[in-house]
């Protein structure tokens, strides 16, 4: 059972590096394009509104979603790689 | 049939199905009172968790807070991205791991983590503060949606909401709380739905709501786009552009920031996350939980701009073809006599919606009048301010199936709905409020010694206790009702989202730094609310007048909840930093709830 301890933090280095990806993606559509970059993105017109708009009423709260799923859809897999699944 | 006939059918038809539900799903045990036997699919965790969230403010005032004069359009975004960004925090950083960890409360896991009572009862107390603050609200709405569609007073309006929740939360716990959720979702999201599709339809001619927001505006063929035209309306009436950014960038990031960490520190939220059999259901949930959310909040923004263009167009009926004021604004004969404006009267007399013939011109001028070009053409014109005194943020929804035409039972529907909402959200909040009393104060610190009957026992009457505290608080709201919103948000931003996360994510965060923390995130964030909100929110104490050129860097109140949770991590890790590291046992169990192995059932003992 020596192994374990070190699996762990294998496992849990790999999950830490999908959350550090998931949340520069959160923070990129939300703040990012939402907010911070809209005025670069006035040029993209979304239908009769511009990318940044876009991106803060709809946006936003679709790739949420994906986000969310794709979490839950590859730690499925790592916790199987890992063989730490329930 | 007329329609209050309809309203009480449809309304007592709800109430019945909940009723039956927590027939079926009594709680026999505490684990399926507090956890509802960590039994739930995750697919109907999600459903429960968005009911439980989307309360009465969420389902009749927002579409009209996002889409209102004056401050509504595209900087009112934060809403959106903030309370269904929180959903990402929670599946990514909280959720899955306080599933694992396995106990009730969100007090417990801050008690046993930091291996401190001082530490769990700092928890509490903000959990009792955020929860109690929310529900105050919730009882309103109930009172509220009761008076206006099933003309009862609004206080017997409360009284029965409260019998309601008391029959199947004290019986059934979040055990039947949970499946009354689900049914509660099931009856707010058609009754939010029908009416947008109807105005979407009419305004777009899309029949999605979240399409018809980017689509074309059908009245005039379609080639216009529905926002172009909305902003071009809008101005022409004096008010702030639509789709244009107004205020500071740097507090409209603070402030969706504040609702995003706030959203994933609620406690009521958090606790759904303990009913799932397992730790990948969690991270399955709080996905599920969104798509519920979003098929709301995607149509919210798009009801409440196609209302806003409906209510300007019906105002200045030549807006429709060209420009608003080309022609003679709304006429009181039209009003008065046209059948399809009889909800212009209908809505007056609820006192929603109020207009004034100043000038006593036989016409109502609807404009911005502190606009100073729109005061140079009332002068010319000779209109005597704006006429259209009233439009209140909750005429958006509730008159929707009206002024769209629909037939009495989708306004039967809509009563329904908003009920179901404030029903769903305040019976989450007063277990979050029980379980805290129970659990982490009467089994946690006072009687450790009690018996599983007994702390079932003390469980239901603490619920019941709570009823009636929430009832009388619904019956004698204090005058600081709306700004508690806001600390509520920012105690749930500074303290219990930080605590949680440095728990899981820190092994070396201690006992000293975690009480540190909380305590300089909850004072810092009550503090700079009180400076402009008034201290302890009694009228006329506030030192500053709350305005931007008076806020720290331009953070108004709302938004610092971000500035009080920056101040919470980084005192942990100071503080942490000089004293000694958690022994050994605790930093053993975060490894174990890193990791979803041996999740099994709760082991609340």
């Amino acid at each position: 059972m020596a192994e374990e301890p070190q699996n762990n933090n294998a496992y849990w280095a790999a999950n830490v590096r999908i959350i550090l990806i998931s949340l520069t993606i959160w923070a990129s559509v939300s703040f990012g394009f939402g907010i911070i970059l809209r005025p670069a993105l006035m040029g993209i017109s979304v239908g009769g509104a511009d990318l940044g708009f876009w991106f803060a009423q709809q946006g936003s709260i679709l790739t949420f979603l994906g986000l969310i799923f794709f979490y839950a859809w590859r730690m499925n897999k790592l916790d199987a790689e890992h063989g730490v699944e329930e | 049939m007329d329609q209050y006939t309809l309203n009480l059918l449809v309304v007592g038809a709800s109430f019945a199905l909940y009723i039956g539900i927590a027939i079926w799903a009594r709680a026999g045990t505490t684990a399926e009172f507090y956890a509802a036997g960590q039994g739930v699919p995750p697919v109907m965790n999600g459903m429960a968790t968005a009911a439980d969230w989307m309360s009465a403010a969420s389902f009749i005032s927002m579409a009209g807070i996002i889409a209102l004069a004056p401050a509504g359009g595209y900087t009112q975004s934060s809403f959106l991205m903030g309370w269904t960004g929180g959903y990402v925090l929670l599946a990514l950083l909280l959720a899955p791991y306080l599933r694992k960890f396995g106990k009730f409360t969100v007090p417990e896991f801050v008690g046993d983590r930091f291996y401190s009572n001082g530490a769990r009862v700092v928890a509490v107390i903000c959990l009792i503060v955020i929860s109690v603050t929310y529900v105050i609200g919730q009882m309103r709405g109930v009172g509220v949606t009761f008076a206006r569609f099933l003309e009862v007073s609004t206080d017997t309006g409360l009284y029965i909401g409260a019998a309601i929740v008391f029959a199947y939360a004290v019986f059934g716990g979040m055990k039947g709380i949970t499946y009354t959720q689900v049914a509660q979702y099931c009856v707010l999201i058609v009754a939010y739905t029908i009416p947008a599709i109807f105005i979407s339809l009419q305004i777009t001619g899309n029949f999605l709501p979240q399409l018809g927001l980017l689509g074309g505006y059908a009245p005039t063929g379609g080639d216009v786009a529905f926002l172009a035209k909305l902003d071009q309306v809008v101005t022409e009436l004096g008010f702030t552009q639509y789709t244009s950014h107004t205020t500071s960038t740097l507090n409209m990031v603070f402030f969706t920031m504040s609702l995003m960490i706030g959203t994933a520190g609620l406690p009521h939220v958090i606790i759904r996350f303990f009913t799932v059999p397992k730790v990948s259901d969690a991270r399955w949930s709080a996905g599920w939980a969104l798509v519920f959310i979003a098929l709301l909040y995607t149509v919210a923004p798009a009801v409440g701009s196609m209302a806003r263009l409906n209510i300007s167009t019906t105002f200045w009926p030549n807006a429709v073809e060209g420009n608003a004021l080309d022609g003679e604004a709304l006429s009181l004969e039209q009003i008065n006599t046209n059948p399809e404006l009889a909800w212009i009267n209908t809505w007056k007399n609820t006192g929603l919606l109020n207009f004034e013939d100043k000038n006593g011109d036989g016409f109502i001028q609807y404009y911005n009048e502190n606009n100073a070009g729109m005061q140079a053409i009332a002068a010319e014109r000779g209109w005597a301010g704006n006429e259209l005194t009233k439009i209140d943020n909750d005429m958006m929804v509730l008159a929707n199936p009206e002024i769209a035409k629909l037939p009495g039972w989708v306004i039967a529907l809509v009563a329904a709905g908003g009920l179901a909402a404030a029903l769903s959200t305040a019976a989450g909040l007063l277990l979050a409020i029980s379980s805290a009393i129970s659990h982490d104060l009467i089994k946690g610190s006072i009687n450790p010694n009690i018996s599983e009957k007994g702390e079932l026992l003390a469980a239901r009457i603490s619920m019941g206790f709570a009823i009636l505290l929430a009832t009388w608080l619904g019956l004698n709201p204090p005058g600081f009702a709306a700004q508690v919103v806001a600390l509520a948000f920012g105690l749930a931003a500074a303290t219990i989202f930080p605590v949680l996360m440095m728990g899981i994510f820190s092994k070396r965060v201690n006992k000293e730094g975690a009480i540190a923390g909380m305590l300089v995130g909850l004072i810092a964030t009550a503090i700079y609310i009180f400076l402009f909100l008034g201290w302890f929110f009694i009228p006329g104490t506030a030192t500053l007048a709350n305005t931007p050129d008076n806020w720290l860097f331009g953070i108004s109140p709302a938004s610092f909840g971000t500035v009080g949770a920056m101040l919470n991590f980084g005192t942990a890790y100071i503080v942490s930093g000089l004293t000694k590291a958690p022994p050994r046992e605790i930093q053993d169990l975060v490894e174990s709830i890193r990791v979803p192995k041996g999740a099994g059932a709760a082991t609340g003992h």
